[in-house]
């Protein structure tokens, strides 16, 4: 018989999830794209109605399924750490997908196109209604300049006075690494807080 | 031939799964996986795609990239993962999510990371 403890022959990586929320056409795509050192990859969930809450789709053979694609990117922080970005599926009858995404996510970005304040507001009040994972809100600067203030935006949007919010360009890569470094900096700090409880 | 090389598409995906739809491995979008033994051929009794799975993974990469690859919807490839990390075939890295002091070492390491890579 070949030995089962394998583990020890291999260099043991570690990976870690940020999730990018929004509204349809918000520029999620775009940032994953600007930060990711790999081209934005799509994969594919196929989703069946039946198999939502259940572990058994076979009894319902019939049922319609649908697919769901999700686009990711890559950045390797040192030889042993991986970030991977997942953009969340757009549409809003795709929410329970959400659940599975932002499980193990260390934090999420909600991208805003301020243009379409109305489009994002969903997705801000998943997270703080969920209040799972700690999130900030990206303000994407598509023709440089914002309509709105960030404070009007908070308001607008019912964001917590905690949430940090900032402007960016979702298509310049430093903008970008700016966004994902507040939210780090940001979940470092809630975990810091949140820790004597723990 | 153009049958037999469509014919993959046509299976159902929890055909391959025997009508499981979970993992029983705590594998997410982001947890990487690689082939425990890289140097070692997959064994002939797993299934074609658990065979694709087994190579592609010797060099080690996400599940959602697994997916990506082989072109197989995640939830498959999460079930498939499982399985072959059962049989001791695959292993499956450790995820980070920042909820305990040494995990929150690890986003530390990865802001100063970040903080290198994005100037």
């Amino acid at each position: 018989m070949v030995s089962n403890d394998y583990s020890s022959d291999i260099p043991t990586k570690m990976s870690t999830k940020i999730v990018i929320a929004g509204g349809f056409g918000a520029g999620k795509t775009t940032l994953v794209g600007s930060v990711s050192e790999i081209p934005a990859v799509t994969t594919e969930a196929v989703m069946t109605e039946a198999s939502i809450g259940h572990d058994d789709i076979s009894a319902t053979p019939h049922k319609v399924t649908t697919t769901v694609a999700m686009d990711f990117g890559r950045i390797t922080v040192d030889q042993q750490l991986i970030m991977y970005m997942f953009g969340t599926p757009g549409q809003t009858r795709f929410w329970f997908m959400w659940d599975d995404l932002v499980r193990g996510a260390v934090g999420a970005v909600v991208v805003v196109d301020c243009r379409r304040l109305a489009e994002s507001f969903e997705a801000v009040d998943y997270f703080e209604t969920n209040r799972r994972i700690p999130y900030i809100v990206a303000l994407n600067r598509f023709d440089g300049q914002l309509e709105y203030t960030t404070e009007q935006v908070r308001e607008a949007l019912e964001v917590s006075p905690s949430v940090p919010i900032l402007d960016f360009d979702a298509r310049d890569r430093s903008s970008g690494g700016t966004v994902l470094k507040t939210l780090l900096r940001y979940a470092l700090s809630t975990n810091a807080a949140a820790a004597p409880v723990g | 031939m153009s049958y037999r090389k469509r014919r993959g598409s046509r299976i159902r995906p929890y055909t391959f799964t025997g009508g499981r739809t979970r993992s029983r491995h705590p594998l997410m979008v982001q947890t990487l996986v690689s082939t425990a033994d890289p140097s070692n051929d997959p064994p002939a009794k797993l299934m074609p795609e658990s065979q694709r799975i087994y190579v592609l993974c010797r060099e080690t990469r996400s599940v959602a990239e697994v997916s990506a690859e082989l072109k197989i919807p995640l939830g498959v490839a999460q079930v498939l993962l499982s399985d072959l990390a059962e049989l001791g075939l695959v292993y499956i890295h450790p995820t980070i999510t920042g909820n305990s002091p040494s995990e929150n070492q690890v986003l530390e390491r990865a802001l100063r990371g970040l903080e290198r890579l994005f100037q």
